[in-house]
């Protein structure tokens, strides 16, 4: 167990440092900075702005994710159970939205309603999660046994009783995760908040964003992260223990139902899962038409520095920044997830309690905002006596925090999927722990470690909260351009903003496209 | 003696799994562990793999101690119930692992494998994968992986179990035969008698974390050590019986038994050991009739036996419920139950 522990150290310490500590002293900066110790956070607590803000914030949120799992449940069922062409197709094609940049989303929807209002946020933030529904409520989905629903039929249920009564129950655990998760995300979507709400509707986080970076508000925003991170906890427990029950449920179903081609009813589902196709295509192919309402001129201009000289670095610099920062932050979310998924397999294994908050603990960076974690960086590395705050390696640092619990869930449960019996069978022929754990876990895993990094990478190309407090401004990665550009008159601003937007889609595109056919299991979560 | 268990012990938690086992098997033996699920069997075996810490006692081989070896250097094969191939790997990459590890060279290493898949029956299967075979395919290479590396002993979990019936006893026979070919020292642990007794040269049959006899499979079925494991092996009906110069006489009729004791006895009775005979000294009514392959099985109430008894007769003419019947005792169906007192054996 010491040689475990001591792996397990690693990624706690890191946690610590470049997590907890920002966050905790995000928390103090709040309690102590005025003073009356505390007196920030009562004033904002009990101001009903922040009462309006909330409500706005949980709202919109809970508009999102109801839509994210009205319109991801058919598409859910017909990657678990139809066996129709272009089946493949429609797997990449419904995880690009959940890792396309937030700020090509933004700007899709922008375009694609000019008026604004509450309506495309909402949209924008269901558009991500309908991913997040689909993939992990058709995950558990394939494996569960087909001959429920038949008994029930044989009894006299309709196909529709059938589900109801015997689907829907079995499922629920995947539902209530994929709600839980799309909900934290949507509460604490940052840029599509800031893209198509700018000043006029704002969550939390971006008023948080908006009192540090323009108000100078500190103890106001501090304040408000505090009652961010509280209501971020709360949800993650609630998912954690749905999330539990969910694997304990995969644990007694492991083979794979065999997909079929759909009868009768089902063809309806098949219609409203391609509906649902086509309007995930729809921000995404009006994006795409902007770009191009000037020609080239926008791709053109990526080679320079915008309109009078916006950027101060030109476009195709942004991209060998966010290049060069999601590749570190990458390696180093691959070693801690993976060095992470490793103990917490094994600690699953022995069943402690321990793993439970291991595992809590490594989720946290996924629920609390990157607005809050880079304000937190500001805030806490500023007492550092080397000071962090300018490192080049920051921007990796924020950005390995946001995907280590992405390559966690990718990894993890394919770990723990491995039967401990072929462990020991490879052991029996002569292998020793280390070459277990290469020849079996490492040789099982393999495709999902690929995944996972390709994935985490793809994420990190597109990191727009953390990225746009820590960026320096002559290093700035595309996202971070992006969002300046479009803030700027000038149509060529506008035209080299789109065309940028349509850059990063792509490459999002290609990932995703080559991981997907890497992809060997269904277990995983995203 | 090569595999010697001295007063094993396994625990899980405060619960006494395994308790003060001691168990031999010889070079080139075959010892089948014989018991009901949840006995203990699968636990000793992983005792001796050393997937297992013992919590008191000893796995040794030839006399040394394995406490400090770890599984990996112990040079024991396993196979479990449902193979547990490498799904990753071809069928040739299972079977050559073991050859892997311990360093044989890539030309020996493919010579051994195509000579292991030919004795299990599947040559040319080289560059399938293992998850497109059946479940009697991927046992096989099961088999052919453990056997690989020439272990010095093979330890087989329940390794027919999860097969159907008519691949079971196929395999079976396969298994005996490739066993006895190969020389291998083995320790099969199964809850199927039929199983046990066409593996192995001697049998311990297992309660309870116990060990309750140990012996060929032919004395363990006529002499089983008590009426639990009587009972195991089929015995339905125990009838206490006296023994008078190779004759048993009881309630249920009179039977030879060849080098008994003379004296008290217990006679344990399976389903065949009463037939229809119409010079049989016992009668009884039939209550029930049930149709078999090769003959009609009744169930027949006796006065003075306290449940029903069961008797078989040829299915032409099988009286039905209602009818009166004489029965007499077969010594084929008669177990004597009981701690050995000197050589015996039942019946001819």
């Amino acid at each position: 167990m010491s040689p475990l522990a001591l792996v397990g150290l690693l990624p706690l310490v890191f946690l610590g440092l470049f997590f907890a500590w920002p966050v905790a002293s995000i928390v103090g900066l709040g309690l102590t900075s005025t003073s009356r110790p505390g007196s920030a956070v009562l004033d904002v607590l009990t101001d009903s702005e922040t009462l309006r803000l909330v409500g706005f914030t949980l709202g919109q949120a809970a508009a999102a994710t109801v839509i994210a799992v009205l319109a991801g449940m058919p598409l859910a069922f017909v990657l678990a159970r139809c066996k129709l062409p272009g089946i493949g197709l429609l797997r990449v094609a419904v995880v690009v939205p959940f890792v396309l940049p937030t700020v090509v989303v933004g700007l899709a929807f922008r375009v694609l309603m000019p008026a604004g209002g509450v309506a495309p946020i909402v949209l924008a933030n269901a558009f991500f999660n309908i991913a997040v529904v689909a993939r992990t409520v058709g995950g558990l989905w394939a494996h569960t046994d087909r001959r429920g629903e038949e008994a029930a039929r044989a009894l006299g249920a309709s196909r529709w009783r059938a589900f109801v009564s015997v689907v829907l129950p079995a499922i629920a655990p995947a539902i209530l995760s994929a709600a839980a998760v799309a909900f934290l995300f949507c509460a604490t979507s940052f840029g599509v908040v800031l893209m198509l709400g700018g000043g006029q509707y704002r969550t939390l986080e971006t008023e948080i964003y908006l009192r540090t970076v323009e108000l100078f508000d500190l103890p106001g925003a501090a304040a408000l992260s505090m009652l961010q991170v509280t209501t971020v906890v709360a949800v993650l427990i609630i998912g954690a223990v749905t999330r539990r029950r969910k694997e304990t449920a995969l644990g007694m179903r492991r083979h794979r139902e065999i997909a079929r081609r759909p009868v009768g009813g089902e063809w309806v589902v098949v219609g409203v899962a391609s509906a649902v196709v086509v309007a995930l295509t729809v921000p995404v192919v009006s994006l795409v038409a902007r770009s191009l309402s000037n020609g080239f001129a926008g791709y053109v201009a990526l080679a320079g520095h915008g309109d009078q000289a916006t950027l101060q670095v030109s476009g195709l610099d942004a991209v060998w920044n966010s290049v060069r920062a999601a590749s570190d932050a990458t390696v180093l979310a691959m070693l801690l997830g993976v060095l992470s998924a490793v103990v917490l397999s094994q600690l699953s294994r022995s069943g402690a309690l321990i793993g439970e908050v291991f595992d809590l603990a490594l989720m946290l960076p996924l629920g609390v905002s990157a607005v809050t974690l880079g304000f937190g960086y500001l805030v806490a590395l500023g007492s550092l006596p080397l000071d962090l705050r300018a490192s080049p390696l920051l921007v990796p640092f924020a950005q390995a925090l946001v995907i280590t619990p992405l390559v966690v869930r990718t990894v993890l449960p394919v770990l723990r999927a491995v039967d401990e019996r072929l462990r020991q069978a490879a052991g029996t022929l002569g292998a020793g722990r280390l070459r277990v754990w290469r020849e079996i876990d490492l040789g099982l895993a393999g495709r999902a470690l690929v995944a996972a990094a390709g994935f985490g990478y793809v994420v990190a190309l597109g990191e727009f909260g953390a990225t746009s407090f820590l960026a320096r401004p002559d290093a700035p990665t595309l996202p971070v351009v992006i969002a300046t550009l479009i803030a700027r008159p000038g149509e060529l601003n506008n035209d080299m903003a789109y065309a940028a937007c349509v850059v990063l889609m792509l490459v999002t595109v290609a990932a995703v496209a080559a991981i997907e056919g890497f992809r060997a299991s269904s277990v995983g979560e995203f | 003696m090569a595999l010697v268990l001295r007063k094993l012990s396994v625990h899980y938690g405060s619960e006494a799994a395994v308790s003060d086992v001691d168990l031999s098997v010889a070079d080139g033996e075959v010892v089948a562990l014989l018991g009901p699920s949840g006995c203990g069997k699968s636990t000793l075996l992983r005792a001796v793999a050393g997937l297992e810490r013992p919590a008191s006692g000893a796995v040794c081989w030839d006399d040394t101690d394995l406490a400090g070896v770890s599984v990996h250097r112990r040079g024991f094969g396993l196979v479990f119930q449902d193979g547990q191939l490498f799904p990753h790997r071809t069928v040739e990459a299972n079977v050559a692992f073991g050859l892997r590890m311990n360093g044989t060279a890539r030309a020996s290493r493919s010579r051994r494998v195509d000579q292991l898949l030919r004795l299990v029956g599947l040559a040319g299967y080289q560059k399938r994968s293992v998850t497109e075979l059946s479940g009697g395919e991927q046992q096989r290479v099961a088999l052919a992986r453990a056997l690989a590396p020439r272990p010095r002993l093979l330890l087989l979990d329940e390794p027919l179990s999860a097969l159907d019936r008519t691949m079971r006893e196929q395999l079976a026979v396969d298994l005996a035969a490739l066993l006895r070919e190969t020389g291998t020292t083995a320790l099969v642990v199964t809850h199927d008698h039929d199983e046990a007794f066409t593996l192995a040269d001697r049998v311990a049959v297992m309660r309870t974390g116990r060990v309750h006899q140990v012996g060929p499979p032919d004395e363990v079925w006529r002499r089983p050590a008590d009426d639990q494991v009587a009972g195991f092996l089929g015995c339905t009906t125990f009838v206490p019986a006296t023994v008078d110069s190779g004759m048993a006489s009881s309630a249920l009729g009179d039977v030879a038994i060849a080098d008994a004791v003379d004296g008290e006895v217990l006679l344990g009775l399976r389903a065949n050991a009463l037939r229809l005979d119409p010079n049989g000294s016992v009668t009884g009514e039939v209550v029930q009739r049930l149709h078999r392959r090769d003959h009609a099985r009744l169930l027949v109430r006796i006065d003075g036996q306290p449940a029903l008894v069961e008797a078989i007769s040829p299915v032409a003419g099988a009286p039905g419920p209602g009818d009166w019947i004489r029965l007499a005792l077969d010594p084929n169906g008669v177990a004597l139950v009981g701690p050995r007192g000197d050589r015996l054996s039942t019946g001819t």
